[in-house]
């Protein structure tokens, strides 16, 4: 009697299966692959914020014995830009410069040094035009268009009103409004961006190294911006490390290495450093908010109305997508029936923004979530009693369209209630310490790519062969986040074998199959649930082999991993015997599996831009802060967090937890000390020292609770873990904030220098006695 | 080599490198991480930043930590420099390596190889440290995945292991 039984890989705490690289320094970056006789690639970047561009010299630089070939904008016409809508930009600025750091030129030179060199000989003539570093000035009346098709510098407006929002405030015990400005943030993954192009002259072929979330769609771009067949293209993504959204759209930086490398007739490495990676950071836009929100005296949401200014920089990237976000999700968290939004991108001489972490959601939650907690405090009522009045009952559908299956909000409210000890603590802390609360939410990938084909959402194959290994093809970019554990432990778990008999190979356009890209916590959802399709349909047909070999019918072989058999009694055949039987039909095996969203998922069509915010499923999170604030320097302290996140079902218990933590510590550095700030366009704190992220001393104790909701439609009930956790830690902190200091912070980042400020300003209010509100819209 | 571009002038450079001694021709002017990366071609050293700011490229000299990106590579002469590659005995994780794996204190592994000799700096000289003397120990080694909740269960985690 077989005593085998399948083994169980999903669940568990499982190491990264690609980790033991990662520790020993053998995991190779696009920055480690130097290759003999490869050439060092530089770009010139543009010392003017917005300019018609009269000559670019570089025939001085040229001169330098060691330089191999300069390109300018002059070498390619094309623009690239991930929105088939939006494409406005050229990898090398041509005719007009826009902001300050866009490149010019770029030389291929034979090491490090001479590139250098030759930059600094590169001379270009302007005239100057007015540049617009604040949406504000922008969008003034006589301020000149920095892109022709776009007048008014208006990348995009959205305006919707679903329901009846005149009457919802109509509705409402209490009405309060409040403005709310966050900072620009940049993702500062620690990778510095980096590419390797190389030309194959004789073929005319072009392989590209880069350091993306995205290789389809940086495939995409090569081609258009090369002006050459897809077919000749090959682009590989070796480790990456870390995104954080910076990577979810073709850069210039892989698009210049290319060029040079071509021009080159060889190998380009294309270094860049951490200014230009700030430069290039595609990051969260400065946000301007409006908020005004109707409760009734039990805490129930009337009507909310909300007006949204993104500072989106010189070219569109996914702003469009972000602007259309930050009004979409306003839902899909709480039950709301009454809601305007009006939202505005706006074009500034600034880079170009994109898609951070949270994509489009976190400064409007943060927003939303400190205005409930304000409007809590007046009426008398407990955050929580708040939240819990405007609950969702999935399975349903908001006013927006947006489909809910699964809601595991209550249940992350109740854990933070209870292991904060919110009910005994909140109001009876210590001077100089609070306790905040607040909820977020996040899709799992975008129901409908950007670009649109027609494709199935997700494709995986896997491939078996006279080994008995099984190898998992996936276009799916680890970037860090474990999406290759993730497939081998869902492969693994189908077979019911162990993970060791299972490989994954990624990204190399060559051999695996396309796919959309690690963006929008879509991997987990689709990819898992295509390389379930594929692994179940490799497993028919193993047991039409086992049947065979068995004698048995299909229907009647148990497949318990390392053997299969036909009922009880029968001691079965080895896995091995199985391949080898199902060898013999058709050599070695390749099997597809896909996956697509349904219909219903694709949001509405109640106004243009609806679709957006359509998803398969919504990740839920909560969170209570404990903070201390020192009143005489302005510094807060995140004594601890507590976190609550419904990822639907934790298929690596390991992963999620990191990035839960990963998350609110993210949010935790945007909340408190990010800012990326600009003097005359140029960015002033493009460098790891005045970009202020959290040390290991800042960073608090992160108590996180897993909540499992099992999605009706998730692979094995997952949704995302990745980014929902983010936004709600800005509110919780700043409802702490105002717990501990009975002062209210509406703009972010709340620097020590600027709480400091706002708190003295505070106390002389006071102490003249006038009575003015204790909310305040920060120290600026 | 006849070359028509300016170089600086070389030295041979000798140092113990991940215990072997070897002599290499080096610059004046560079930086012990191109050196690491170019020459010896050890990639798991990183550069983050632009110079001291981001603790990736730490690497131990004379079991010091320092950071490669602003270390001279002939200040090295005569001493011994350790890397994340060295760590590593006849194919097996150390113990850091080997907790770091397992508690997830590497995610994007980008900051890990610094992250690491930091760590192993500190157990040298404090083999059971507190979570203060860890943070203590971190704080010039920045990472953006995690958090660093999962790098300080690390660390302790190797500390608690038999060596």
């Amino acid at each position: 009697m077989n005593e085998t039984v399948p083994t169980h890989n999903i669940g568990g705490y499982v190491p990264m299966i690609d980790g033991p690289e990662k520790v020993s320094g053998r995991a190779k970056y696009t920055a480690d692959f130097i290759s003999p006789g490869m050439l060092a690639g530089r770009i010139y970047r543009s010392p003017y914020s917005h300019g018609e561009i009269l000559e670019v010299d570089v025939a001085d630089a040229f001169k330098l014995p060691g330089v191999v070939s300069i390109v300018t904008g002059a070498d390619c016409d094309k623009t690239f830009g991930v929105l088939p809508i939006a494409r406005s930009e050229h990898p090398l600025a041509r005719d007009r410069v826009r902001y300050r750091g866009e490149p010019v030129a770029a030389v291929a030179a034979v090491d490090d040094a001479t590139a250098r060199n030759a930059i600094r000989r590169i001379r270009m003539k302007v005239r100057e035009l007015p540049a617009y570093y604040t949406s504000h000035a922008a969008i003034a009346p006589d301020a000149v268009a920095l892109h022709e098709k776009k007048p008014g510098n208006i990348e995009r407006d959205v305006l919707f009103e679903l329901g009846n929002v005149e009457s919802g405030f109509a509705d409402a015990d209490l009405v309060r409004e409040g403005t709310y400005n966050c900072a620009e943030v940049c993702q500062n993954q620690m990778e510095m961006h980096a590419a390797v192009a190389e030309f194959d002259a004789v073929r005319n072929r072009m392989t590209v190294y880069a350091s993306t979330q995205v290789p389809y769609y940086v495939h995409l771009m090569l081609s258009q911006i090369l002006d050459m067949e897809m077919s000749r293209i090959r682009v590989v993504k070796p480790h990456v490390g870390g995104g954080f959204g910076c990577r979810t759209e073709a850069l210039n930086v892989e698009l210049i290495a290319a060029l040079l490398a071509r021009k080159s007739g060889g190998t380009v490495r294309l270094m860049v450093n951490r200014e230009e990676t700030f430069i290039t950071h595609r990051g969260r836009p400065e946000t301007d908010i409006r908020l005004k929100i109707g409760m009734t005296k039990s805490g129930r949401i009337t009507a909310v109305e909300c007006e949204c200014y993104q500072r989106g920089g010189a070219h569109s990237g996914y702003g469009v997508v972000t602007i259309l976000y930050s009004g979409s999700m306003l839902y899909a968290i709480y039950d709301l029936q009454n809601v305007k939004y009006l939202g505005k991108r706006v074009l500034t001489n600034t880079p170009p923004c994109g898609a951070f972490r949270g994509h489009g959601t976190v400064d409007i939650r943060f927003a939303f979530e400190g205005l409930l907690d304000q409007m809590a405090g007046e009426l008398g009522i407990d955050p929580f009693t708040v939240r819990r009045a405007n609950y969702l009952k999935a399975p349903t559908f908001t006013a927006n369209d947006l489909m809910v299956n699964s809601y595991g909000l209550p249940e992350c409210l109740d854990w933070v209630e209870k292991e904060s000890g919110w009910k005994t603590r909140k109001g009876k802390m210590p001077k100089g310490k609070g306790l905040g609360m607040a909820c977020s939410h996040y899709i799992s990938g975008a129901s409908k790519p950007v670009n649109w084909t027609g494709e199935p959402h997700a494709t995986v194959k896997i491939k078996l062969d006279f080994d008995g290994s099984i190898i998992v093809l996936s276009g799916a970019a680890d970037i860090g986040q474990g999406s290759s554990t993730i497939l081998v432990q869902t492969v693994a778990e189908v077979l019911g074998l162990d993970m060791g008999r299972v490989r994954v190979i990624t990204g190399d356009s060559d051999v695996v199959p396309k796919d959309n890209g690690s963006y929008s916590s879509r991997v987990t959802f689709m990819v898992g649930n295509a390389a379930i399709d594929a692994a179940q349909n490799l497993k028919a047909l193993l047991i039409k082999a086992a049947a065979r070999k068995l004698d048995a019918r299909p229907e009647d072989i148990e497949c318990l991993g390392e053997v299969y058999r036909a009922g009880a009694q029968d001691k079965g055949a080895t896995f091995e015997e199985v391949v080898t039987e199902a060898l013999k039909d058709s050599g070695t095996i390749t099997v597809t599996g896909n996956y697509s969203t349904i219909p219903e998922s694709h949001g509405g069509k109640k106004y243009r831009g609806a679709a957006i915010g359509g998803t398969m499923g919504y990740s839920y999170s909560a969170q209570v802060v404990e903070v201390s604030v020192d009143e005489d320097t302005g510094v807060v302290t995140v004594d601890k967090v507590w976190v609550a996140h419904d990822c639907g079902k934790a298929l690596n218990r390991l992963t999620v937890e990191g990035q839960v933590q990963g998350s609110v510590w993210m949010g935790m550095g945007q909340a408190m000390s990010e800012e990326a700030a600009y003097h005359d366009g140029l960015m002033v704190t493009a460098n790891m020292l005045d970009y202020r992220v959290p040390t290991i001393q800042d960073s608090p104790p992160i108590e996180t609770h897993i909540v499992e909701s099992n999605d009706p439609h998730g692979p094995f009930g997952a949704k995302e873990a990745g980014e929902g956790s983010l936004a709600a830690f800005l509110p919780a902190l700043t409802n702490a904030v105002a717990d501990a200091t009975g002062i209210r912070f509406n703009d972010l980042p709340m620097t020590p220098d600027r709480v400091f400020e706002t708190i003295e300003k505070h106390r002389r209010t006071q102490s003249r006695g006038n009575g003015a509100r204790a909310d305040s819209n920060g120290g600026t | 080599m006849a070359v028509g571009y300016p170089q600086p002038k070389k030295q041979i450079l000798r140092l113990n490198l991940n215990g072997r001694w070897r002599e290499d021709a080096v610059a004046d002017n560079q930086l012990l991480i191109e050196y690491l990366r170019n020459i010896a071609r050890l990639t798991g050293t990183k550069t983050g930043c632009d110079g001291g700011e981001c603790g990736a490229c730490t690497v131990l000299v004379d079991g010091q930590p320092m950071s490669s990106c602003i270390t001279l590579a002939v200040r090295c002469e005569g001493r011994s420099v350790e890397t994340i590659e060295g760590l590593t005995e006849q194919g097996r994780l150390h113990r850091l390596q080997q907790a770091f794996h397992e508690k997830l204190g590497a995610q994007c592994g980008f900051c890990t190889p610094g992250m690491i000799m930091s760590a192993e700096a500190l157990l040298r000289h404090n083999p059971h440290p507190s979570d203060d003397a860890i943070r203590d120990a971190l704080s010039g080694n920045l990472c953006r995945c995690t958090g660093y909740v999962k790098i300080i269960e690390s660390v302790r985690a190797a500390a608690e292991a038999v060596p």
